[in-house]
């Protein structure tokens, strides 16, 4: 695919348009947009790999536009990250500058530019890798257990997953997303990649939805839509969504995790109610954000499923011998393919300059089956990780974070419910406090419970279905 | 005990903090008051007390002082 209009070459094209709202108080056209990220980047002045310190606020998509309108490489990493695990990002990736609000965060003095809030710190690092040539951009895979593992999309990925996007949400030049997500998480950087795209705003706020700010934001700004990962949903059934008064409001998405069929009907019915559309979406950091949607029109009858495949995408379901299932309603892994499946992973900036990997097929560890009018229902998981909170949690991973702080361990629970059992009662505190301020998994999505010993089989694998997770 | 006492009880038992922290405890102010910890304690409070908080209550509730003015609402004194 020849990349023609690619992302933020041309909205200089939008003009006075407002691109960015933040908080009521600050309005950036889209001309403006365009001039500060190039500023910005003027100032790195060559493609280079920068870590950019994601907060929902204007420097932040400033520095993020300014990178890929300019060929430059950004590590997307939220402005809270824990600061040791900043230290293995920077260890591994060795990035020429970093983009961010904290001085702390920067490990350097060497500032070269200011914007506003943001500044850009040039680092002591030498460039002693290579960035391959169709590298955009470089995203976490879980942002919580804190791997150094990125994933690498390209240009190609973002353009194609943006225009398909853009294609079957039909987002038009007067909406106005409000943001609930961050964006150096997948699903919020596709929420301001789409609506910068075609010339709509962004309105952006740190505020969560438990925050009067926030509503009040969203009347002012008058919203017409956002995204919400599971948990969202249950924030929005807390406060009576339906009981709202949202005038402006045209459609919500809804991603990152399966959202459970009940609340999905729960949903229809008030968005039916209310004059809005709910939209289920499936995606994964690998597929640069999104792969099916569940159109408005079946939501009521396909409630629980996760839809279709994107515009531009394709869907198959494999048996356990990599063979494809042709038959309905048999369970098998999930396969995608389409131009948004990314190049693969780096480990360090060794990896900077791999080849594409994947060749445009994703197995995407999700276990599904497909009903007769082709729709695609996810039943598991063939890997064992959960989704927190819309995060991705590997739990062999927290096993081994845990382990090597010497606490003895077995993760296991359900999504939103991390179940961790230790055998030595006197570290509950140690694993909490490990967990809390060094994966940033929230203290309401995991539990510490006591056993007297790892249950396991002959053979000494663990055996993760004895043990009782309510 | 107390409603002062179950109050207070309610923010140590979801957040996790010490009875010398309260007073000065705001909505964001800790990590273990985000949004995950605030509907947690919003429904500990429903719980204890056996009411059932207004929209508005819940997004106004932003600190451990503001609660207690907001229960007033609920017929509930501190």
């Amino acid at each position: 695919m020849e990349i023609k209009n690619f992302l933020f070459n041309e909205i200089g094209k939008y003009g006075a348009n407002v691109a960015l709202v933040e908080d009521g108080s600050q309005y950036v056209t889209y001309q403006e947009l365009a001039q500060r990220a190039d500023r910005m980047a003027e100032h790195i002045g060559r493609r280079c790999l920068v870590f950019l310190a994601c907060r929902n606020v204007v420097e932040s998509v400033v520095g993020y536009v300014g990178c890929l309108r300019n060929g430059i490489v950004p590590v997307m990493i939220g402005a809270d990250i824990d600061a040791e695990l900043l230290g293995d990002l920077l260890d591994n990736y060795h990035p020429a500058y970093i983009w961010t609000s904290s001085k702390s965060m920067a490990f350097t003095e060497t500032e070269v530019y200011r914007d506003n809030r943001y500044s850009l710190y040039r680092t002591a690092y030498v460039q002693d890798y290579k960035l391959g040539e169709e590298l955009a951009l470089l995203l976490t895979t879980s942002g919580s257990t804190g791997s150094p593992k990125l994933v690498r999309q390209t240009r190609k990925n973002i353009a194609a997953n943006t225009h398909s996007i853009v294609e079957y949400l039909d987002i038009m030049q007067t909406d106005r997303a409000i943001t609930t997500l961050p964006m150096h998480y997948t699903y919020g950087l596709s929420i301001l990649n789409t609506h910068l795209n075609v010339g709509a705003r962004v309105i952006l706020t740190e505020a969560t939805l438990l925050d009067k700010r926030f509503w009040n934001l969203f009347r002012a700004e008058q919203a017409t839509t956002f995204g919400g990962v599971p948990y969202t949903y249950e924030i929005l059934k807390k406060l009576r969504f339906g009981r709202m008064d949202l005038p402006s409001l045209r459609y919500i998405t809804q991603a990152g995790g399966k959202l459970v069929k009940e609340m999905a009907e729960e949903f229809n019915a008030i968005c039916e109610e209310k004059g809005y559309q709910l939209i289920i979406m499936y995606g994964q950091t690998e597929a640069t954000a999104r792969m099916s949607y569940l159109p408005w029109k079946d939501a009521a009858r396909k409630a629980g499923s996760i839809g279709i495949a994107i515009p531009g995408g394709r869907f198959s379901l494999i048996d356990v011998n990599g063979d494809e299932i042709e038959k309905p309603d048999v369970v098998g892994e999930l396969v995608y393919r389409g131009e948004n499946v990314t190049f693969g992973y780096a480990e360090s900036r060794k990896d900077l300059d791999k080849p594409d990997e994947n060749k445009g097929i994703l197995h995407t560890g999700d276990m599904a089956k497909r009903d007769e009018d082709g729709f695609y229902y996810v039943v598991g998981r063939k890997k064992r990780f959960l989704k927190i909170f819309g995060n991705r949690v590997n739990l062999d991973e927290v096993e081994n974070l845990l382990k090597q702080q010497g606490i003895e361990n077995v993760c296991t629970g359900k999504d939103d419910h991390l179940i961790i059992f230790i055998t030595d009662q006197g570290q509950e505190k140690q694993a909490v406090d490990f967990i809390t301020n060094h994966t940033g998994i929230s203290r309401g999505g995991f539990a510490v419970r006591y056993i007297a010993s790892i249950p396991r089989s002959e053979s000494g694998k663990i055996l993760y279905s004895s043990l009782v997770v309510e | 005990m107390t409603n002062r006492e179950k109050y207070n009880e309610a923010f140590k038992s979801v957040l996790g903090v010490e009875e010398g922290t309260l007073e000065s405890l705001e909505y964001m102010g800790i990590a273990e008051w985000d949004s995950v910890g605030h509907m947690q304690l919003i429904a500990a409070l429903e719980d204890t007390f056996d009411i059932m908080f207004e929209t508005d209550d819940i997004i106004e509730f932003n600190s451990y002082a503001a609660g207690i003015d907001i229960l007033k609402k609920y017929e509930v004194t501190l």
